[in-house]
C-alpha cells in the first residue's frame, strides 16, 4: 500500500519537474514547481516530519512562489523564443544525464555511513516533531540558529538596494 | 516504513532534472526555479537519511537550507528586477558584459 | 662640545631640506644663499668648539666617539652611524667648513641671477654634508657613504649647466672615473674585513678599532693588495694618475665649485683616507713605493701640461692635480703630516686661486657681455693689465700664488719645502728617494713657472680687449673679495703653524705645533718606524736640509723668473719657441694626447663592446626570448580566448563539466 503510494507520488513529482524544466512559459513552469513542492510535502509526512512538511507548504509553495510568480507577472516575461541552440540542450541533458548516472551508480555501491541517533517513530509520536525539532535547534544548534537571523538580515539589506530605482 | 534508496533515487532523478534545467533555460527566472527545485532535492535526501539514521540533525539542516532559500529568493529576484530595469529582459544570453 | 658633533653634518642636511623642498618657491636669493651659508657657518661654529675641545686635552686623549645608532648588524659585520673626532677629522672638519662657509658666500655673489639658483645651493649643501661624514665617519662604510656622496655632488655639480653638452660629457667623465676608483675602495675594504676576520677573528671596520688591531696586519701580499686597492680608490678620488683626466674636465663647473670641490675638499679626500689608514700603509713598503711614484709623476706630469694651457681654470685644475700629487707623494713616503699639512694649506691658496679665476672670469664675461663679444672669458689671451681694474682680486691672487710657488715665509713654503725635505730623507725607498725628490722640485719650479705666467698674462701686460670692453670690468662685489682676503690672509699665514724644525730653531725655538696636532693619529706609524720598521733613520745633517731649502727655493725663483722674462720682458719668445718645436708644443698644449689615448684604448673598445651587446646580443637574443616567449603567449591565448565568450550560461555549464569529472574521477579510479 505505502510503496503503491510513493510510487504515484514520486511519479507525479518527477512529471512535475519534468514540466518545469520544459514549459515555455515561465507560469506554467512556477505552477508545476509548487506542485513539486507539494509532492515532496507529502514523502515529508511518509518520513515522519510532519512540522518540515507544514514548512515546506507555506515557506516554499506559500512565501517563495508566489515571490516568485509575483516577479514574473511584474516583469511580464514571456515565452522564451526557443532560439537557444540544439547543442546547448543536448550538452545540457548529457551532463544532466551523467549527473544521475553518477549519483545512481554511487548509490548502488556506497553504504550509509554517518551517526545514529536514538530518534524513533514512537519518540516522535509521544513528544511530538516540533518539540524535538525545536530542542535541537535552540541547544546544540543554537549558534547557526542566531546567525541565520544575521543572514536574512543582510538579505533584505540587500533585497532594498538591490531594487532601488538607480544601481 | 520503505526502503531508503526509493527516496535517494528520486531525489536523484529530481536533482538531475534540475541540472538539465539550469543548464538548458534562458530564462533566469526559470533557472532560478531549477536551483530551487535541485535544492529541493538535496532536502529530501537529508530528511529520508535523517529518518533512517534517527538522528534529527538533517532536518535541522533543512531547516537552514529553506532559511538560505529564502534570502535567495529575495536577493535573487531583487536582482532579477535590477536586471530588467537595466536591459529590459531577463534573458541570460544578453547578459554578456563579462564578452570581451 | 664633543656630544654635539652630529650637528655638524645635520646643518647641511637640513640647509639641503629646505632649499631641495622648498627653495623653488622661495625664489628669493638671499634668502636661500643665506639658509645655505647659514647651515654651513653653523658646523663651522660647532667645528671651532670642538676645536678648542680637543686641545685644551693632552694629546693622548684627543679622541671621542660618538655613536647614534647602529645602522647595519648583521653576524659579526656591525656599522653604526657614528663621528669619530681626533686630530686628523678635526683639522678636516675645520677645512671643509670654513673654506665651505667662505666659497658658499663667495657663490651668492657669484651666482647672483643665475637660472636654478636654489638647485645650486641644495647641490653645494649636499655636498657639504656629504664631506663632512666622509671626514668624521667612524667606520669605513660611513666614509664609503660620504665618498659617494661627494661623487654624486661634484657629477651634479659638473653637470651644472646641464644644457651644454660639454658640461654634461664632464660629468659623466668624472663620475665614470670616480667609479672605477669607489670600485677599488670597496674591494680593499671587503678585502680588509675578510682578512682580519678570516684570519684573526676581528671582524670591524671601525677604525679605532682597526687601529687598536693594527698589529694584526702584518706586512705581505695581501696588505700590500688592500692597500693598494684603497690607493685605487684615492686615485680617482684625488685625480691621480691614471685616473686623472676628469679633473680638468670638470671646470665645466661653476668656478666656485671647482674652488670647493675639485680644489680645497673633495680631490683630498683620498688623502685623508690613506692618512687615516697610515696604520695599513706603513706596513707596505710595496704600497708605499707605489704612491710616492704615483704622486711624483702626477706632480711633474700634470705640471708640464699646466704650463701650455690658455684657459685660466684649466691652468689651475692641472696645478691641482700636481699639488695632489705632492700630497700622495708625503703619503708614499711615509710623511703622513706633511701630506695632512700640505693639504690645509693648499686648501687655502688654491681656493684662493679658484676664487680670484672665478672673480676675474665673472668679471670678464660681463664686459665681454657688454660688447657682445662671444669670446672666451676664460681664456688667458684675451686678458691682460686687469691689475688697475680689479686691485684686490690682484692682490689676493698674488698672494697666493707667491704662496703656492714655495716662497718663504708663505703657506705652501712649508708644506712643500716638508714635502721635499721627507722625500729625501725618508727610510723607506733607499736610492728611488733621489728620483722623488727630483721629481719633487722640478715640479716645484714647474708649478712657479706656469702659476706667474699665469699672473702675468692676466693681470700684467696690456689688455688683449677692446677699449670699450676694457673700460666695463670693474671690482666684483663685497661677498665676492670678502672670502677672497680671508683665504689670502690665511695663504699667507696658515703655514706658521707648521714650522719645520731648523727653521724653528733659527726663528727662537719655534715649535711645529702642526707636527705635535696631528701626532696621536700617526703615533702607530712613527712607532713602527722607530721599532723594528724597515731600515733605520738616516743620518742626515741639518747643513742638507738648509741645502735643499735653499735648492727649491732657488728652483722656485727660477720658474718666477723664466715666466717674468718670457711674458713681460719679451713676450714675442713664447711664439718663436712654439714655431721652433712645434711637435713638443702640441703634444703639451693637447695633455700629452692622454684624453685620445684613453679614448683609444678604453672607452672606443668599451663602446663597441657595448655597441656589440646592444645589437648583438640585446636586440637579437634577449629581445628576441622576451619577444617570442610574448608572442608564442598570444597565439596560445589567441586560440584559448575562444573559451571565453561572455555568457553566463557557458560557464554554468563548464561548471557542471568540471563537476561531473571530478565525481567521475572520484567515483571510478
Amino acid at each position: 500500500m505505502e510503496s503503491i503510494f510513493f510510487l504515484v507520488v514520486a511519479a507525479v513529482a518527477v512529471i512535475s519537474s519534468i514540466l518545469v524544466v520544459t514549459c515555455k512559459n515561465p507560469i506554467n513552469s512556477a505552477l508545476s514547481l509548487v506542485m513539486t513542492f507539494f509532492c515532496l510535502a507529502t514523502f515529508y509526512v511518509m518520513l515522519d516530519a510532519p512540522f518540515l512538511a507544514a514548512t515546506q507548504v507555506i515557506v516554499y509553495a506559500g512565501a517563495i512562489m508566489v515571490l516568485i510568480i509575483f516577479v514574473i507577472m511584474l516583469l511580464n516575461v514571456k515565452a522564451e523564443s526557443g532560439k537557444r541552440g540544439a547543442h546547448a540542450k543536448t550538452a545540457g541533458s548529457v551532463i544532466g544525464l551523467f549527473v544521475l548516472f553518477q549519483t545512481v551508480w554511487f548509490l548502488m555501491r556506497g553504504s550509509m555511513t554517518g551517526a545514529r541517533g536514538t530518534i524513533d517513530k514512537a519518540q516522535i509520536v509521544s513528544y511530538g516533531h516540533v518539540e524535538l525539532i525545536g530542542r535541537e535547534l535552540f541547544t546544540t544548534f543554537l549558534l547557526p540558529f542566531e546567525i541565520t537571523s544575521l543572514l536574512l538580515l543582510a538579505a533584505i539589506v540587500g533585497a532594498v538596494i538591490l531594487a532601488k530605482k538607480k544601481i | 516504513m520503505l526502503a531508503i534508496d526509493n527516496y535517494l533515487i528520486l531525489s536523484a532523478i529530481m536533482f538531475a532534472i534540475g541540472t538539465v534545467g539550469v543548464l538548458t533555460k534562458r530564462n533566469a527566472i526559470v533557472i532560478f526555479m531549477c536551483i530551487e527545485l535541485m535544492l529541493n532535492a538535496v532536502n529530501l535526501t537529508f530528511i529520508a537519511f535523517s529518518r533512517y539514521l534517527g538522528n534529527l540533525d538533517g532536518q535541522v539542516f533543512v531547516f537552514f537550507v529553506m532559511t538560505v532559500a529564502a534570502a535567495e529568493a529575495a536577493v535573487g529576484l531583487a536582482l532579477m528586477i535590477a536586471l530588467y530595469k537595466n536591459r529590459e529582459s531577463i534573458d541570460v544570453e544578453d547578459v554578456n558584459l563579462m564578452k570581451l | 662640545m664633543f656630544e654635539y658633533v652630529w650637528l655638524i653634518p645635520l646643518f647641511p642636511l637640513i640647509g639641503v631640506v629646505i632649499n631641495g623642498l622648498f627653495g623653488k618657491k622661495i625664489k628669493n636669493e638671499t634668502v636661500i644663499g643665506g639658509i645655505a651659508a647659514g647651515a654651513v657657518f653653523g658646523s663651522f661654529l660647532v667645528a671651532c668648539g670642538i676645536l678648542f675641545q680637543l686641545l685644551s686635552l693632552p694629546g693622548e686623549e684627543r679622541h671621542f666617539e660618538k655613536t647614534i645608532f647602529t645602522w647595519i648588524s648583521s653576524g659579526n659585520f656591525k656599522a653604526d652611524i657614528g663621528f669619530l673626532i681626533d686630530p686628523l677629522s678635526c683639522l678636516m672638519l675645520m677645512v671643509v667648513t670654513g673654506i665651505g662657509f667662505l666659497i658658499h658666500l663667495y657663490s651668492i655673489g657669484y651666482m647672483h641671477g643665475e637660472e636654478g639658483f636654489y638647485r645650486y645651493f641644495t647641490y653645494l649643501n649636499l655636498f657639504t654634508f656629504s664631506m663632512l661624514l666622509l671626514v668624521s665617519g667612524n667606520n669605513m662604510l660611513l666614509m664609503f657613504v660620504g665618498w659617494e656622496g661627494v661623487g654624486l655632488c661634484s657629477y651634479l655639480l659638473i653637470g651644472y649647466y646641464f644644457h651644454k653638452k660639454s658640461a654634461g660629457d664632464a660629468g659623466k667623465k668624472a663620475f665614470v672615473m670616480n667609479r672605477i676608483g669607489d670600485f677599488g675602495f670597496l674591494l680593499g675594504l671587503f678585502t680588509l674585513y675578510w682578512y682580519l676576520g678570516g684570519t684573526h677573528n676581528v671582524w670591524t671596520i671601525n677604525f679605532r678599532e682597526l687601529a687598536s688591531h693594527a698589529d694584526l696586519i702584518v706586512p705581505g701580499a695581501i696588505t700590500t693588495t688592500v692597500a693598494l686597492c684603497f690607493f685605487l680608490g684615492a686615485t680617482g678620488k684625488s685625480a691621480q694618475i691614471p685616473l686623472y683626466t676628469w679633473l680638468p674636465d670638470a671646470m665645466e663647473g661653476p668656478t666656485p665649485v671647482s674652488a670647493l670641490i675639485h680644489a680645497a675638499t673633495m680631490v683630498t679626500a683620498g688623502v685623508y683616507m690613506i692618512a687615516r689608514m697610515n696604520f695599513i700603509y706603513i706596513k707596505s713598503p710595496t704600497a708605499l713605493l707605489v704612491i710616492a711614484c704615483v704622486g711624483a709623476a702626477t706632480a711633474l706630469f700634470a705640471a708640464t701640461i699646466g704650463t701650455a694651457q690658455n684657459d685660466i681654470k684649466r691652468v689651475l685644475a692641472y696645478s691641482t692635480v700636481s699639488q695632489l700629487g705632492y700630497m700622495f707623494l708625503a703619503m708614499g713616503v711615509g710623511a703622513f703630516g706633511a701630506g695632512v699639512f700640505h693639504l690645509m694649506t693648499h686648501a687655502f691658496f688654491k681656493a684662493c686661486l679658484f676664487l680670484g679665476s672665478g672673480s676675474v672670469i665673472h668679471a670678464m664675461h660681463h664686459a665681454l657681455h657688454h660688447e657682445h663679444s662671444d669670446a672666451d672669458p676664460q681664456d688667458m689671451r684675451n686678458m691682460g693689465a686687469l691689475k688697475a681694474k680689479m686691485p684686490v682680486t690682484f692682490a689676493t691672487f698674488l698672494l697666493a700664488t707667491i704662496a703656492i710657488a714655495g716662497i718663504p715665509g708663505f703657506a705652501g713654503f712649508f708644506s712643500k719645502d716638508e714635502i721635499l725635505w721627507q722625500a729625501f730623507s725618508n727610510p723607506h725607498h733607499g736610492s728611488a728617494n733621489m728620483l722623488l725628490w727630483g721629481a719633487g722640485a722640478v715640479a716645484a719650479g714647474l708649478t712657479a713657472f706656469y702659476m706667474f705666467r699665469l699672473v702675468f698674462m692676466t693681470f700684467f701686460g696690456k689688455t688683449r680687449l677692446s677699449d670699450k670692453a676694457f673700460h666695463h670690468l670693474h671690482e666684483s662685489p663685497w661677498v665676492i673679495t670678502v672670502p677672497l682676503v680671508c683665504l689670502a690672509f690665511l695663504s699667507v699665514v696658515g703655514g706658521w703653524i707648521g714650522v719645520p724644525k731648523v727653521l724653528g730653531e733659527v726663528l727662537g725655538g719655534m715649535p711645529n705645533y702642526f707636527e705635535h696636532y696631528l701626532e696621536p693619529v700617526f703615533a702607530y706609524s712613527t712607532n713602527y718606524m722607530l721599532h723594528g720598521g724597515h731600515g733605520a733613520e738616516h743620518a742626515h745633517s741639518i747643513a742638507m736640509e738648509w741645502g735643499l731649502m735653499g735648492v727649491s727655493v732657488l728652483i722656485a725663483c727660477g720658474g718666477i723668473a723664466l715666466a717674468w722674462a718670457l711674458y713681460i720682458v719679451a713676450p714675442g719668445f713664447p711664439e718663436k719657441f712654439v714655431s721652433t718645436f712645434p711637435v713638443l708644443h702640441r703634444a703639451v698644449y693637447n695633455k700629452w694626447y692622454i684624453d685620445e689615448i684613453y679614448d683609444f684604448a678604453f672607452v672606443n673598445p668599451c663602446k663597441a663592446c657595448g655597441n656589440f651587446l646592444w645589437k648583438g646580443f640585446d636586440v637579437v637574443v634577449v629581445d628576441g626570448i622576451v619577444n617570442g616567449v610574448a608572442s608564442v603567449v598570444r597565439g596560445i591565448s589567441g586560440l584559448l580566448r575562444h573559451l571565453q565568450t561572455g555568457m553566463v550560461h557557458n560557464y554554468a555549464f563548464s561548471m557542471a563539466l568540471g563537476v561531473v569529472v571530478i565525481v567521475g574521477v572520484y567515483l571510478f579510479r
